[in-house]
């Protein structure tokens, strides 16, 4: 999977995306969170408070409980503040 | 209606746009237009706008099939700049043209609630050399949840 970092996020686990390989026990958007949150460091501390996060699938808006696969493009930002 | 959609860091004329907008279209007798600005007047001196590639045109593109489907409208154009823009210089342009001005009108503020809440840009504000990220609003998000009442 291709993931994506945006805004503080990416500031804060200090890169704009990387490849992380889809495993069973990556059911969803929260285990890949989980995952990076158990990295520490930036990763923990863009990760601890899920409440400030935002995701996206394949380009597309989604819940924290939505399903990956093999292959998505999954991203994570802070609430966005266009316009 | 196909929407023209335009992410870019530099700035545009809303009276060229509005000419593009209104050009071949003998149907249209209203386009309503918003602006948006970079305010200043409390110290802030510059913003930065970041997005996400890609998904930035898909949900302006998904936002403005939603406003054609339940509006009339004869043309759509909206405009996002990215990179950093200093206080007084225009952020985004959102233009509707319909037959009457009601659509339009509508149109024009419900794709604007939709773009704050929805498309995905990020602010950072720039005070006495400081850069910080812009919360969202409590406020965004219920001018674009009241569209969603029946």
């Amino acid at each position: 999977m291709n993931v994506l970092y945006f805004a503080w996020v990416r500031q804060k686990v200090g890169r704009s995306e990387e490849t992380i390989e889809h495993t069973p026990e990556l059911r969803t958007v929260s285990d890949l969170a989980a995952l990076l949150r158990a990295r520490g460091g930036g990763y923990a501390g863009a990760f601890t408070d899920m409440s400030r996060l935002r995701a996206a699938v394949n380009q597309v808006h989604v819940a924290l409980d939505a399903p990956l696969s093999s292959g998505d493009e999954v991203a994570f930002f802070p609430p966005v503040t266009g316009g | 209606m196909s929407a023209n959609i335009h992410i870019q860091a530099e700035d545009f004329d809303v009276s060229d746009e509005v000419e593009a907008l209104t050009a071949d279209q003998p149907t249209t007798g209203a386009v309503a237009t918003f602006t948006g600005y970079v305010r200043g007047g409390d110290g802030l001196t510059a913003l930065t706008l970041e997005h996400y590639p890609g998904m930035t045109e898909r949900e302006i593109a998904h936002i403005a099939a939603d406003a054609a489907k339940r509006w009339s409208l004869t043309g759509v154009t909206i405009i996002h700049r990215i990179g950093r823009l200093e206080v007084g210089e225009r952020i985004v342009l959102v233009a509707v043209a319909s037959a009457h001005r009601g659509a339009a009108f509508e149109a024009c503020e419900f794709l604007m609630d939709y773009l704050k809440t929805r498309a995905p840009f990020w602010k950072q504000e720039e005070r006495d050399g400081a850069n910080d990220w812009v919360d969202a609003k409590e406020t965004d998000d219920a001018a674009a949840e009241r569209w969603r009442k029946p």
